[in-house]
Order: C-alpha cells, then sequence, then structure tokens
C-alpha cells in the first residue's frame, strides 16, 4: 500500500530530496576551487582582535563530504526512499520482518510441537520441556506473575494449589490461551455498616479476628446479598465463575478489614490477557505444563 | 553630561550568573535520577519520582543552563562584535526576567505532573505561549542589534547564533501546536506517526540548533578570542554553516526506524544523518585549527582546555550520531543507553564544557577584572569534569552495548536468553560508575561557583565602552 494520496507527493518527496543532497554537491564543488580560498588573513576585524584566515578545505574533509554524498545517493536507489520508488533491493521493513519470523518458525517451530501431542502432565515431568517452559514463562509471565510465579497484589500466586479458574492441565491450558476476565460486582449499595459486618465474616471465614457480633450480621447478609451466587453458599469459590475461596488463607488483593471492606464496596475487575494467537498452540502447551508443574511436585 | 557609551553587560552578567546556578540545579536533579536507577528506593514521593524529575532534568540543563549560556554569549558577542550597544534594552531585560519565569514554571509544573509528554517539549501550552513571546523579543534584541551594526561584514558567531534563533522560532511553534482543554491540559494537534515525526523533527532540531548551532556560535567567538589567533577557515566556515543548517532539518526520522514511520521517511533521514558527519566537523576542524601555531597555550590555559576539549568531544559525538542513525546499528544501540551515554557525551563533553569555557572568558571581563579569583581551579574543575565526562560515557557505553546484545541473544530453542530483569540488574555496576561521573561534573560546577563568587562578590558592576570598528573594516 502505498504512503502517498497521489502520484504528485511521491514525485514531489523524490525530487525535493535528490535536488537537497545535489545542493550539498554544488555547495562543496563550488567552494573547493583554490580560487576561492587563498590562505591569506582576510582584512576584516571584529571586536579590536577576531580575524579570520581563508584556508582551502582540508582534503581528507573534502573526501569525506563526497563520500557520505555518494552514499546518500547510492543508498537512496538501493532502499525505499525516493516517494514510492520501492529501490532495487526491493527491500521493506515488513518484509524484512516476515522474512525473520519465516526463518524462525522453520528452525523452532519442531522443538516445540514434538511436545504437542504429549499430555500436559506427561509434559511437566520432562526436564527439557520445563526448562523451555520455565524460559517462557520469564518472557512472558515474570512481568505480572513474578520471576518465581509467587505473583503480586492482583496478580494470582500460580506456585501453590489454590485456583480461581481451575488447576487441571485443561483450565490451566484455557486460561493461557484464551485469558480470563475475573470481575467482583460493586456493593456500594449494601450500606457501609452492612459491608463492614460482610468483610468480618469473610475474614472469620479464615480463622482472622474480628468482631463477633459483626461476623454474625455479616453470616446472614452474605446469604442475601448476592454472595452466594458466584462464592457459594459455603463460600468456596466457583471454577466456572473465576470466583475465589473465600475460607483459605490466600488472598489475592489483602486480607485487612479495610482491603475487604475496598474489595466489597469497589468491587474489582481483574484481566488475565489471551495468549494464543500470539505464542501458538505449542507453546501455550508448554507453558501450562510448566505452571501445573509448579503446584504438582515436578519442578522441585 | 556626555559619557562615552557602554556594552550593555548588564543583561550578560545576569545570564553568566544564572548559567551557573541553573547548571547546578539541572545537574543535580541528574544525579539524584542516577541515583534512583542505582536505589530505585530514593523513588520517595510521586513529584519526585523518576518520571517526573527526568523531563525537569533535561529541561533544567537545556533550557536553563544552556539557554542562559546562550543567551550571556550571544548578547556578550552579538555587541562588540557589531560595535554597538544591545539594541533594545528594555526588551533584552525582559528576555531575561521572562526566561527565569519560565524556568521556575517548568521546576513546578513538572514535577506536579503537568506534561505533555513530548520529549524535550514537555511544558504546558500557557508556558509555551511565554516561550514564545520571549524567544521573539530575543530575536529582536538579536537582529536588531546585527542591524546597528557598525562594520559591514556579520561575524562568523553571528550567523550561527542567528540561525539558531530562527530555527528555534520554527521549531517550537510548529511541534507545540496543540489544542488546551483546560489551563493544564492540551492535546497536540497532530495524531499518530505524523505526531511522532513532527516531535523527532523538532526534537533533533533542538539538539541540531539549540544545541550544535548556538553553540558554535559560542566556539567561535570564544576560541579565536582565548587563542589570540584568527580563525583557521572563512571558506570552511561558509561551507559548513550552510551544509549543518541544511542538513540538520532532514535528520530527525533516524529516532524513528523500525517503527510505523514510513520506510522511505526513515530512509531519507538515515541518507541526511550520514551526510550530517562532514559538515558537523567542519566546526570542530575550524575550531581546533584555530590554535596552530598556538598549541603551547594549552599547558598552562584552563580556559583554552575546557574549549578545545569540547571541540573534541563535539567532533567524537557527531561521529557517533551518524553511526547510530545507520539502521543495523541503530537495531543495537536504540532504547538502550548507549543512547543516554551518546547525549551526555554532547551535553556534557560539548555543550556544557564550551559555555563553562566561555562563562569563565566572560565574568572577569563583566565586573572589571583580568581573570578569575583562580586560575588554578579552573584548572581542578577541568580535570574533575573532564574524568567525570569520560566515566559517565564510557560506563553507558558497556551497559548500552550490553543490554543491546543481551535483548536480543537468544538460546537454541529460539526462547530468549535473559529476560528484560536480568539486563537491568546486569546493568547496576555501570549505573553505580554513570553515577559518580555525573557527581564529579556537578563537583566541578560547585567549585566553579565557588570561584564565581570569589570573584564578583564586592566588585562593582563594569560596562565596557563601545569599541570603535577598525580603520580598514568598515
Amino acid at each position: 500500500m502505498s504512503d502517498f494520496t497521489s502520484g504528485f507527493w511521491s514525485a514531489y518527496v523524490a525530487v525535493i530530496t535528490v535536488v537537497s543532497i545535489l545542493a550539498c554537491a554544488v555547495l562543496l564543488w563550488m567552494n573547493s576551487r583554490a580560487a576561492t580560498a587563498t590562505g591569506e588573513v582576510k582584512p576584516h576585524v571584529w571586536d579590536e582582535t577576531l580575524q579570520e584566515y581563508n584556508h582551502p578545505l582540508p582534503r581528507w574533509w573534502m573526501g569525506l563530504f563526497w563520500i557520505t554524498i555518494v552514499f546518500a545517493l547510492v543508498f537512496l536507489a538501493l532502499y525505499p526512499g525516493l516517494g514510492s520508488n520501492r529501490g532495487m533491493f526491493g527491500w521493506t521493513e515488513v518484509n524484512q520482518y516476515e522474512e525473520e519470523i519465516a526463518q524462525a518458525k522453520a528452525k523452532y517451530d519442531p522443538i516445540f510441537n514434538k511436545f504437542l501431542q504429549q499430555d500436559v502432565k506427561a509434559v511437566a515431568a520432562n526436564s527439557e520441556a520445563r526448562q523451555m517452559g520455565e524460559r517462557l514463562f520469564l518472557t512472558y509471565c515474570a512481568q505480572c506473575h513474578g520471576s518465581d510465579a509467587r505473583g503480586a497484589k492482583g496478580f494470582p500466586n500460580l506456585a501453590n494449589d489454590d485456583w480461581q479458574w481451575g488447576g487441571e492441565p485443561a483450565p490451566i491450558e484455557q486460561t493461557i490461551a484464551e485469558g480470563r476476565m475475573g470481575v467482583m460486582p460493586p456493593h456500594v449499595q449494601l450500606g457501609a455498616e452492612a459491608i463492614k459486618d460482610l468483610a468480618n465474616y469473610v475474614r472469620s471465614l479464615s480463622g482472622l479476628p474480628g468482631d463477633s457480633l459483626r461476623a454474625e450480621r455479616g453470616k446472614q447478609s452474605f446469604q442475601t446479598a448476592g454472595c452466594i451466587a458466584c462464592h457459594g453458599p459455603e463460600a468456596k469459590g466457583n471454577f466456572a465463575m473465576g470466583a475465589p475461596n473465600l475460607t483459605d488463607k490466600v488472598w489475592l488483593y489483602g486480607s485487612s478489614e479495610q482491603t475487604i471492606i475496598e474489595t466489597i464496596t469497589k468491587g474489582r475487575q481483574n484481566r488475565m490477557p489471551a495468549h494464543k494467537e500470539f505464542l501458538g498452540d505449542a507453546k501455550v502447551h508448554l507453558l501450562a505444563a510448566y505452571v501445573y508443574g509448579l503446584s504438582h511436585g515436578a519442578a522441585n | 553630561m556626555q559619557s562615552q557609551e557602554t556594552y550593555n553587560y548588564k543583561v550578560v552578567r545576569q545570564f553568566a550568573v544564572m548559567t551557573v546556578v541553573w547548571g547546578i540545579v539541572g545537574m543535580l536533579v541528574g544525579v539524584i535520577i542516577a541515583a534512583q536507577l542505582v536505589w530505585p528506593q530514593l523513588n520517595v514521593a510521586e513529584w519526585l519520582h523518576f518520571g517526573r524529575l527526568r523531563p525537569l532534568h533535561t529541561n533544567a540543563v537545556i533550557f536553563a543552563f544552556g539557554g542562559c549560556a546562550l543567551f550571556a554569549t550571544s548578547y556578550f558577542s552579538v555587541q562588540r562584535t557589531c560595535h554597538t550597544r544591545l539594541f533594545a534594552p528594555g526588551l533584552a531585560a525582559f528576555t531575561f526576567w521572562g526566561w527565569q519565569l519560565i524556568i521556575v514554571l517548568a521546576a513546578v509544573s513538572l514535577p506536579l505532573g503537568l506534561t505533555t509528554g513530548k520529549e524535550y517539549a514537555e511544558l504546558e501550552w500557557p508556558i509555551d505561549l511565554l516561550i514564545t513571546v520571549v524567544w521573539v523579543s530575543y530575536a529582536v534584541v538579536f537582529f536588531g542589534t546585527i542591524a546597528m551594526r557598525k562594520v559591514s561584514h556579520i561575524y562568523v558567531s553571528n550567523w550561527f547564533f542567528g540561525g539558531m534563533i530562527l530555527a528555534i522560532a520554527l521549531l517550537h511553534l510548529v511541534n507545540s501546536a496543540e489544542i488546551p482543554v483546560s489551563l493544564t491540559k492540551s492535546y497536540p494537534v497532530y495524531a499518530g506517526v505524523q505526531d511522532a515525526m513532527v516531535q523527532w523533527w523538532y526534537g533533533h532540531n533542538a539538539v541540531g540548533f539549540f544545541l550544535t548551532a548556538g553553540f558554535l556560535g559560542i566556539m567561535y567567538y570564544f576560541v579565536p578570542k582565548q587563542a589570540e589567533r584568527p580563525i583557521y577557515s572563512y571558506r570552511l566556515s561558509v561551507v559548513h554553516f550552510w551544509a549543518l543548517i541544511f542538513t540538520y532539518m532532514w535528520a530527525g526520522p533516524h529516532h524513528l526506524h523500525y517503527t510505523a514511520l514510513p520506510d522511505w521517511t526513515q530512509s531519507i533521514g538515515m541518507a541526511f544523518s550520514l551526510v550530517l558527519l562532514a559538515p558537523s566537523w567542519g566546526g570542530m576542524i575550524n575550531g581546533i585549527m584555530t590554535l596552530s601555531g598556538a598549541w603551547h597555550k594549552l599547558r598552562d590555559d584552563p580556559i583554552l582546555k575546557f574549549l578545545i576539549t569540547s571541540l573534541s568531544f563535539y567532533g567524537m559525538s557527531t561521529f557517533e550520531g551518524p553511526m547510530m542513525s545507520i539502521k543495523t546499528v541503530n537495531s543495537l544501540s536504540h532504547y538502550t543507553d548507549w543512547t543516554v551515554g551518546h547525549v551526555h557525551s554532547g551535553a556534557l563533553g560539548w555543550v556544557a564544557m564550551v559555555s563553562i569555557g566561555a562563562v569563565y572568558y566572560m565574568l572577569p571581563r563583566l565586573f572589571g577584572e583580568k581573570q578569575m579569583y583562580s586560575v588554578r581551579l579552573i584548572t581542578v574543575h577541568f580535570w574533575v569534569a573532564t574524568i567525570g565526562v569520560v566515566l559517565y560515557i564510557a560506563a553507558l557505553w558497556i551497559s548500552g552495548v550490553m543490554q543491546g546484545l543481551m535483548w536480543r541473544a537468544t538460546n537454541p530453542d529460539g526462547t530468549l536468553t535473559y529476560t528484560f530483569v536480568e539486563s537491568v540488574k546486569a546493568s547496576y555496576p555501570f549505573w553505580t560508575i554513570r553515577l559518580v561521573g555525573g557527581l564529579m561534573f556537578l563537583g566541578g560546577m560547585l567549585i566553579m561557583f565557588y570561584n564565581m563568587v570569589k570573584t564578583i562578590a564586592g566588585k562593582p558592576a563594569y560596562d565596557a565602552p563601545v569599541v570603535a570598528p577598525a580603520a580598514h573594516a568598515a
């Protein structure tokens, strides 16, 4: 696709570029003749002492200038530069990219594809695959989940056996391939008191200290305020909704009363990006095996 | 009462002193952000965060330190080489106070996070308008003085200052075209890759005109003055002046290699960047060769040491620049510390050192003295600063090339050998050396401040009488 809306602009760019380079050549040529520089001191004096010799241009410097002028003209004949002229080499940035990608695919795809036919658990047990998976993890996953896969606030720990979307090979692979959207809706309409009650109840589920009276009231509203729709009547969560288990000691955003109040009041939005288009099935498969292995004793 | 007319040195004195003051402030902020890279926990509050202090550093050293140096030296040399008092003294005073106000507004607004996000043009629209007014006033004072000159020929330093003033006006007006949405927020009128291209057309020419042409103007006045030798070649100055100001305008696209910028634009940018090598070197040759026959003066004149060393760094970084504009080199160097090192070999080695030399030349003369309070301290400043620059750029060459190589290294299966954070970890020793280099350069500026205070404290301001043109020069 041309970058130009009409042939005029292409010609305009080409002409003005060539003329400009030639103008440098003319400037240099006109001033390089010996008659223009005598080596004498010019007669003008400024500010008592400032004067100028008129030495000729140094030869080596002129040579350097000529080389760059010739290089510029040759370069623009070989590569795209003069308007829509594609250059004699037919090179483009996109071609170069596509060529390099094609070469890499031919060279590296077989290395990854050999694991695609194997079951995730088998791949997780293969030390070569685990090393490759780790390298992929450090490049594509560590930015959020950390180099040790232990996560951070808002980014799940992948090295324990607590799962939002399921810890079996298939859901892990699906999480990586398709991505996930985790949504906890805001519950500001419940009012500050009821939310504080709920927070105390949620903390009591994992044995954290709090106001037992509030926790008792919170237990009631947990059943009626809509929490059970995702987290379930026993608050053990639901893989299908990505709803976390509230009874364990793992907290995605933090377990303080204040943080839980914030979570209930404002809700949470979380997103794991999809990687299938970008990494391909084979690398997703390897990554799934690596992540599976982290919590299933394969990686020691 | 009829007294002999004197040069307007008042505005020169003001700008010269503020050059040293803003140099210390700008370089101190640089040292702080260099330390933040070594010790990230120094990012203590949002307005002291690296992301906000970094544009404060660049604006302070380029426009506050460099700008005051350009105003001081151009006002000093233009009246002396035109043999007339500065045109429109009221307007000249306005450029001083206006420029200081701009600097203070920048120092407040950037840490508050008010920014256009365009590199080296971060200041928001009200400050942009103020810059325009001050810059036009500067042009009126400068070209007015040229028009009033008592000699027919215009001295070469004035070509460069004049070219710089016109080009910066053009660059600022085009790149800062923006639509305000509130007093503190605006959006550029350009979008997407066109915005990027306009930004780097501006960015590269800010280097080409503000930091190169302007400072070549300083070189052309102060090197022959301090060396007491004629300029080497008038012919060379003509050729390299026109070639430099013409070619620089084309080189901006090399900042956008391998991006969404069309291939043809990238190629043209690279071709002209290479053509720029010889015109850039013309200035270095003319400066250094001016010393031929007087090389012995370098031995015990530290001001000349500053001026000539600055030309060496200028020659080195204007060689490095065209090399880095070659696409294959750029694919390694871009986004690494190499770029930062390259900028500092120009900014510290060339811009700062030539300014320091010029300020040391002017300061005593602005107070009726023969020389600085301590010439020995100038020598100390020279060595501290030179070693500082060398440490700085050598450290970032190594870390830059190392980062580029680490980022592209792959394993036999095609995965990356190093994660990004490993390249960060490997850079720490070099960032520490860079911090030491920066501290030394800042230390040199503090020595200069002490020397300046000792030179001018208690001394009456002095305005030299206007010199009549030489008989055969008119």
